[in-house]
């Protein structure tokens, strides 16, 4: 698992305060992992602020999944 | 109770009659302020007569890129956080909608609606990271009821209350309320005025007998702004003298 999925990951548990088992790289935030469009606003604040990365809307739109995540910000990197 | 102590505020149109009287308000209940204005000299005398070292910023309210800058500006002065965003500052343009020519419309809706949307979406970031705020808007019971010669200036107060309670829904699981204060008559240079007849007719219309005070509207802030109001939200508070029960 890549450095950048870890940290991805352990953002998501800590804010939706899901089991770690759970943020599976194909859980949707929304269907698998509870969050709703709030939820996404903030984690996409928290991915910026870890990774020193801006995500404009049009792409943060784009990210469903844990795995859409890390690929954007993997390839900001 | 309504202890204010350490909370952060960022006040517009603070030099102001009303918005002076808020910023007294919430100073006096331990508030730090920073106070926004487009009078520079005006808004570092009444800070230094408030004392306790509050910041001051001035800022164009008409000026989209300085209204968004403003927010982050306050942030920085006041050590990094913003509890409270009271959206005070307004103007009038009052005319007949026949008479009313288009920037007559469109100033009165840049400075008192969409600044007031541009200061609230700034100031959600902060809060929604710190599980805490408190937005009040200065609407005017003229939003509800309607006014003669103020198309404009009703429907930007009455757009401020729509959009309050669209935050209020919002933002409300992340502790932040989203409220405002309506007030109808308050004591000001522009009612000092009026002739006496023309008072007569108002106070007619208002069962308190009497103008409201700077101070009415400065304790409903503070109520608003205190964590003992942590469950009123997308509401509007009517300081009126009982001219207009809504």
């Amino acid at each position: 698992m890549s450095e950048t999925a870890d940290r991805v990951k352990k953002i998501v548990v800590e804010h939706l305060g899901v089991e770690a088992e759970k943020v599976t790289e194909d859980a949707s935030f929304i269907d698998d992992l509870g969050a709703d469009s709030l939820d996404i606003v903030e984690l996409v604040m928290a991915f910026e602020e870890e990774f020193g990365v801006e995500i404009p809307d049009d792409a943060a739109e784009k990210i469903a999944t844990v795995k859409d995540a890390i690929d954007y910000i993997d390839s900001k990197q | 109770m309504f202890d204010l102590t350490g909370m952060t505020a960022l006040v517009t149109g603070a030099s102001g009659g009303i918005g002076s009287a808020i910023a007294r308000a919430l100073a006096g209940q331990g508030v730090r302020l920073t106070l926004s204005g487009s009078n520079e000299e005006k808004l570092k005398a009444f800070a230094a007569e408030l004392g306790g070292g509050h910041e001051t910023l001035v800022c164009n309210l008409s000026d989209p890129a300085a209204v968004d800058a403003l927010v982050p500006q306050a942030v920085d002065a006041l050590g990094g956080k913003i509890d409270i965003l009271v959206n005070n500052a307004g103007i009038t343009r009052d005319n007949l909608i026949l008479r009313m020519k288009d920037d007559e419309w469109s100033d009165v809706i840049s400075v008192n609606l969409e600044a007031a949307f541009r200061l609230a979406r700034a100031a959600a970031k902060p809060m929604m990271k710190a599980r805490f705020g408190r937005i009040i808007s200065i609407t005017s019971v003229v939003g509800v009821t309607g006014n003669p010669g103020q198309s404009n200036y009703a429907a930007s107060k009455a757009g401020i209350i729509g959009m309050s309670k669209s935050l209020g829904q919002e933002l409300a699981s992340r502790g932040i309320t989203v409220n405002c204060v309506a007030p109808g008559f308050i004591r000001s240079a522009m009612t000092d005025a009026l002739n006496e007849a023309q008072k007569a007719a108002i106070l007619q219309k208002i069962p308190a007998g009497g103008l409201g005070s700077g101070e009415d509207i400065g304790a409903a802030v503070v109520y608003l702004a205190s964590r003992e109001a942590g469950y009123v939200t997308g509401q509007t508070l009517h300081v009126n003298g009982g001219m207009a029960m809504i």
